[in-house]
């Protein structure tokens, strides 16, 4: 288990990488940007990149806005 | 008649920019944008949730990037170190895409910008390779500096956002006007029709709005509003108004009337 804070929440994640995270969390497929302890990691380095416990991750994408 | 807005290079028919934010759902969102005709659309950049319905659904499947040129905005963000982040998190979003919206914001009560850090972050998005449209206060001093910096568009206030007060002070949107070398294009306090067209008519090069459309009582209709009201006062500013007069003067000849 790595233990992370992801959008500001505890979370538990049983892969390693960001593309475990995003598939664990059901985003996989999704317009998204991933930061992990504020650096962008980019989609082309999801399978690469692995998390470890305290990692801060931010995953963000388009809303509404003006 | 070729009469097109270039930004950075990229070439628009339409001179109306708009929001996607404060719709009812996203069909009324798609439907108001198509109707405005507008080609750039903005968005914001916020946490996905986490957790919840995974199913939801996604501003960017009913505002296509393949059909729209998407403008990501850093609303909410209130220093200039906040702004850069979410303009690299949006390129990242967007695959690359490096057109962003700047805004760093004063305080709540009046979503002012905060004109130190919009010329801090302003500068170090330029030097990242960001093209970068400004929101900005009316000011013709820091309009012209931030052209200086390399911003690709700047975009005073007409009123306060979201306020539909309309353009406040033309006189210095004019002044404005009067040195710029990139597009202007007003951001922020269009509340109806006119407002957009007296934007055009002082000669901006654009109009970026969100509420009015979306806070109109029927949106769909107002957007129809604002793309006629774009198109009236641009060519109403291409051709040249009369000059103001101030006592009367006849379209009828006087003489030969039967007395």
């Amino acid at each position: 288990m790595t233990t992370l804070t992801v959008n500001g929440e505890p979370f538990s994640l049983s892969g390693r990488t960001v593309a475990d995270l995003v598939q664990a969390l059901n985003l996989s497929g999704r317009r998204l940007a991933v930061e992990v302890n504020r650096d962008i990691v980019p989609k082309s380095a999801h399978a690469d990149h692995v998390l470890r416990d305290g990692d801060v991750v931010e995953i963000v994408h388009a809303i509404g806005g003006g | 008649m070729s009469d097109l807005l270039d930004i950075a290079g990229k070439t628009y028919s339409s001179r109306l920019l708009i929001g996607t934010g404060k719709y009812k759902d996203f069909e009324e969102t798609r439907s108001a944008i198509e109707e405005s005709g507008a080609q750039i659309v903005t968005v914001a950049i916020r946490r996905t949730n986490i957790g919840q319905n995974a199913d939801e659904p996604n501003l960017l499947d009913f505002v296509s990037p393949d059909k729209y040129t998407i403008l990501p905005n850093t609303a909410g963000c209130f220093n200039a170190e906040d702004a850069v982040r979410t303009c690299k998190l949006a390129r990242e979003l967007l695959d690359g895409h490096d057109l962003v919206k700047l805004e760093v914001l004063g305080d709540q009560k009046t979503l002012y910008p905060n004109i130190t850090h919009t010329l801090k972050a302003a500068q170090t998005l330029v030097d990242d390779g960001f093209k970068v449209m400004v929101y900005t206060n009316d000011d013709p001093i820091v309009a012209k500096e931030l052209e200086s910096m390399g911003c690709v568009a700047v975009m005073p206030l007409g009123s306060l956002i979201g306020s539909g007060l309309g353009i406040l002070n033309p006189h210095n949107i004019r002044l404005i006007l009067e040195e710029a070398e990139v597009p202007i294009i007003v951001d922020a306090g269009v509340g109806t029709a006119s407002d957009a067209a007296i934007a055009m008519e002082l000669g901006c090069d654009g109009v970026l709005l969100n509420s009015a459309v979306a806070h109109a009582n029927k949106p769909i209709l107002m957007a129809s509003a604002m793309r006629k009201a774009i198109e009236a006062g641009r060519e109403s500013f291409l051709a040249g108004r009369m000059p103001r007069k101030a006592y009367a003067a006849a379209s009828s000849p006087l003489d030969g009337v039967s007395r």
